[in-house]
């Protein structure tokens, strides 16, 4: 009984190994789709990668930058079709650019203001002999 | 630093955060801005829904104001949305064009019989190609086209009778 179950799940995975092959046609090319989609949001779920994503928008989209890519046509093209459709939001590595300052540079912004609060109370305590005296 | 300085300093940050994250409360993460605001309108040809064979050229819209409505039998939003399209028609004011995306021309034919057609010409998307050139992530979405082919609105979900007044009536007056 075991063994027939053994076989039977052999079976079963080597059936769906045999459906997936027409996707690895051109396993360069492939890879390529895969590498890209992976920084690509899909903008159905957005907390999933276009690689990740099984909705339908995702499937459509993974087929046109195969296409895309199939045409020749390099990756940063093909981003760049996609950017001009539906935002710098597609990328999950958002470029620096205008809107995007505040995002990047924010961060920076609130640690210097932080520092800067720190050396003053630092200072402060340490130019006091009695370190409960700071209000006096 | 006085006593109330430093206690205000903290209330003050406080309220910052708080202004943030109220107006945060108000905004949908699944309205994306669409980058083609703006831009020329992506120009297509697509078989007629019921039309014989015959096709819509998009380029032909040029000198007039006209809404592109995508939608689709499949999905819910777009029956809610559908009695505000029927309104709209009936003012004779406003050219709702339909694209109707992946979707069966039975199915979408069967739904415009039931409800009413609110579009002068629906075009057909099957594959979801005019979708992708037009940004679509989501149905129903609109796009108002001014007489130069440009989009100047895009309405992410349904049409409801507040954006209609607010936005779109104000937008279409101003393009006319």
């Amino acid at each position: 009984m075991k063994k027939l179950l053994i076989l039977l799940l052999l079976v079963a995975s080597t059936a769906f190994a045999g459906e997936a092959k027409p996707l690895a046609e051109d396993p360069v090319l492939e890879a390529r789709l895969k590498a890209m989609s992976q920084e690509l949001r899909c903008l159905v779920c957005q907390n999933q990668t276009l690689a990740d994503s099984s909705a339908p928008l995702a499937e459509d989209l993974r087929r046109e930058i195969r296409t895309q890519m199939r045409d020749g046509k390099t990756d940063q093209e093909v981003i760049d079709y996609l950017v001009a459709r539906y935002g710098d939001f597609v990328l999950y590595r958002p470029p620096v650019n205008k809107e995007t300052a505040l995002l990047w540079f924010g961060p920076f912004f609130l640690l210097i203001i932080g520092g800067f609060v720190l050396y003053r109370v630092l200072k402060k305590h340490a130019g006091s002999d009695d370190i409960q005296g700071e209000d006096a | 630093m006085s006593r109330m300085v430093k206690f205000l300093i903290p209330l003050a940050l406080f309220l910052i955060a708080v202004g943030f994250l109220f107006k945060g409360l108000y905004l949908d993460p699944h309205e994306v801005p669409s980058p083609l605001v703006g831009k020329l309108a992506p120009t297509f040809q697509a078989p007629i829904l019921g039309g014989a064979g015959k096709t819509f050229n998009s380029a032909d819209m040029k000198g007039q104001v006209w809404l592109l409505n995508v939608w689709a039998s499949w999905c819910g939003a777009c029956r809610d949305e559908h009695p505000v399209l029927m309104a709209m028609e009936k003012t004779g004011q406003i050219a709702t064009y339909g694209l109707d995306y992946k979707d069966t021309d039975a199915e979408a034919q069967a739904v415009l019989d039931a409800n009413g057609n609110p579009y002068k010409v629906v075009a057909t998307d099957a594959d979801g190609k005019i979708g992708i050139d037009y940004g679509v992530y989501g149905v129903p979405e609109t796009y108002v086209i001014d007489k130069t082919g440009v989009i100047r609105y895009k309405q992410i979900g349904p049409i409801t009778d507040e954006v209609l007044l607010t936005k779109i009536v104000p937008l279409l007056k101003e393009l006319q």
